[in-house]
């Protein structure tokens, strides 16, 4: 099973200056596959998920194209190959 | 009333006159509109620039701002000369010499929940480019509110995002992000710094999108997210789709615009209140003291390589924040420590973590080495 996790760049500073991180292990579902993130970069995941383990309310997980709060929010189920894309609100302007 | 072209005009726009899909028509539609530009910034440069040229009748500009030297790498509406100019006299100056034929009309203030209803209503299409939260959200309600589309683009380093909402079955902004970042968690642009050339790409996106919605055709970015890497030249559409529990565009429980500052917290007021628990010295005490021979002082930066590589103290010692803590049994605890950053709030931090872990004789630089430049000596760069 492969899952690509790309990330923000303002999250960069937090996963070693990857952008785009890849998973092998089995992520059945999108908290699966954060769950793996966190394991290996703890700091980005702290920013992307509450403490009760809810996705935070200025970040949106999309998988593919389709955003997970239109899914099954963390519990959207993965296929192999999936990418999962980070994009959290920024205010520059 | 449609208004007709005048000769000069139809010279002037003769390349958008032969175009399929504009055509006279389609660039009487564009003499008719009327489109405000929430801030002349980095985003809201190319923005009024493009819908000048395009011969956007009437443009609206709000700021409140005046611009800066350090404005210039990115806002390519204002000039060298224009340092320290109001924004909106350097956009009305510069947007005339570019189209005279447009009417520029001008809002010297912060848009409010007091005057953005009236504000915005004056206008077909608002087009973002705030550098803050709140007035995105207030921007985005009042959107709603009055029914208008609401073009939107945000940036962040290398990174932008732009979308159109605000139309009549697509998301909003609240569809999107239902809440703001906790204050201080976001960087702004003045804080994490901001490719010059990306609000270009971005804004130019919002002034294509704001033309498209003029002439109504092609496809707009409703219901899309685009997102804009510069460093790797990707751009992806993401799928938007409009919540039916959005209190704004959903359910419609916003029905009167809100306090913003408080909904998206106040970060200068709560960085003020974390600083005011740590003992301090000023730059002027501070340069006394060094002046006058003490050498019982140690000086800790905590700012990140690349910002001492910009500017620093003489004297001091680079410690980034991070490594505080692995660093701390290289530090004297005997000693008085004077410990500093750009403006003083990451240092606060430092202080309070210091002071946790035993070091009693700790004090922030206040202000930084910004208030250091200020007060003590001009010849360390701001930045």
């Amino acid at each position: 099973m492969a899952i690509s996790i790309v990330l923000p760049r303002a999250l960069h500073q937090y996963a070693r200056g990857s952008n785009v991180v890849s998973l092998d292990e089995p992520c059945p579902t999108v908290a699966d596959a954060l769950a793996s993130l966190g394991a290996r970069l703890p700091a980005v995941t702290d920013r992307l998920l509450t403490e009760q383990g809810e996705l935070r309310p200025h970040v949106n997980v999309f998988v593919g194209t389709e955003s997970v709060r239109f899914l099954d929010g963390l519990e959207t189920e993965l296929a192999d190959g999936s990418t999962l894309t980070i994009v959290p609100a920024v205010s520059g302007g | 009333m449609t208004p007709t072209l005048t000769t000069d005009e139809i010279q002037r726009y003769s390349r958008h006159l032969i175009l399929p899909d504009v055509g006279v028509a389609g660039q009487q539609k564009l003499k008719a509109a009327r489109v405000l530009t929430v801030g002349a910034g980095g985003l809201g440069s190319p923005v009024a620039l493009y819908l000048a040229a395009a011969g956007v009748g009437t443009l609206g500009v709000i700021d409140f701002d005046v611009v800066d030297v350090s404005n210039l790498q990115r806002q390519i509406l204002h000039g060298t000369k224009d340092v320290g100019r109001s924004k909106l006299e350097s956009a009305r100056a510069r947007l005339h010499d570019l189209n005279p034929h447009v009417r520029v009309e001008t809002y010297e203030t912060r848009l409010t929940s007091a005057n953005a209803l009236e504000i915005i209503g004056g206008y077909d299409i608002v087009v973002d480019g705030t550098d803050n939260f709140a007035t995105r959200y207030l921007t985005n309600d009042a959107c709603v509110l009055l029914g208008k589309p609401n073009v939107y683009g945000s940036i962040f380093r290398f990174e932008g995002q732009a979308s159109v909402f605000g139309m009549a079955d697509g998301p909003c902004y609240r569809c999107l992000f239902p809440e703001p970042p906790p204050p201080g968690s976001v960087p702004s642009c003045a804080e994490g710094g901001v490719f010059g050339v990306l609000p270009g790409i971005v804004g130019t996106i919002q002034a294509t999108e704001t033309i498209k919605l003029i002439l109504g055709i092609g496809e707009t970015l409703a219901g899309r997210l685009l997102l804009i890497d510069a460093q790797s030249m990707q751009f992806r559409a993401m799928t938007l789709r409009k919540d039916p529990a959005c209190p704004a565009c959903g359910t419609r429980t916003i029905t009167t615009l809100i306090d913003y500052d408080e909904f998206c917290g106040s970060p200068g007021a709560e960085t003020m209140d974390d600083i005011d628990d740590v003992l301090e010295i000023t730059p002027r005490e501070l340069a006394a003291r060094l002046s006058g021979g003490d050498d019982s002082l140690d000086l800790i930066d905590v700012r990140e390589p690349y910002e001492w590589a910009i500017a620093h103290i003489d004297g001091a010692r680079l410690v980034p924040l991070g490594q505080i803590p692995k660093s701390l049994s290289s530090l004297d605890k005997t000693r008085e420590i004077v410990v500093m950053c750009r403006s003083g709030v990451r240092s606060a931090d430092a202080v309070r973590f210091m002071q946790s872990q035993g070091f009693a004789r700790v004090r922030n630089l206040a202000g930084g080495i910004l208030r250091w430049s200020s007060d003590v000596d001009p010849r360390v760069p701001r930045y």
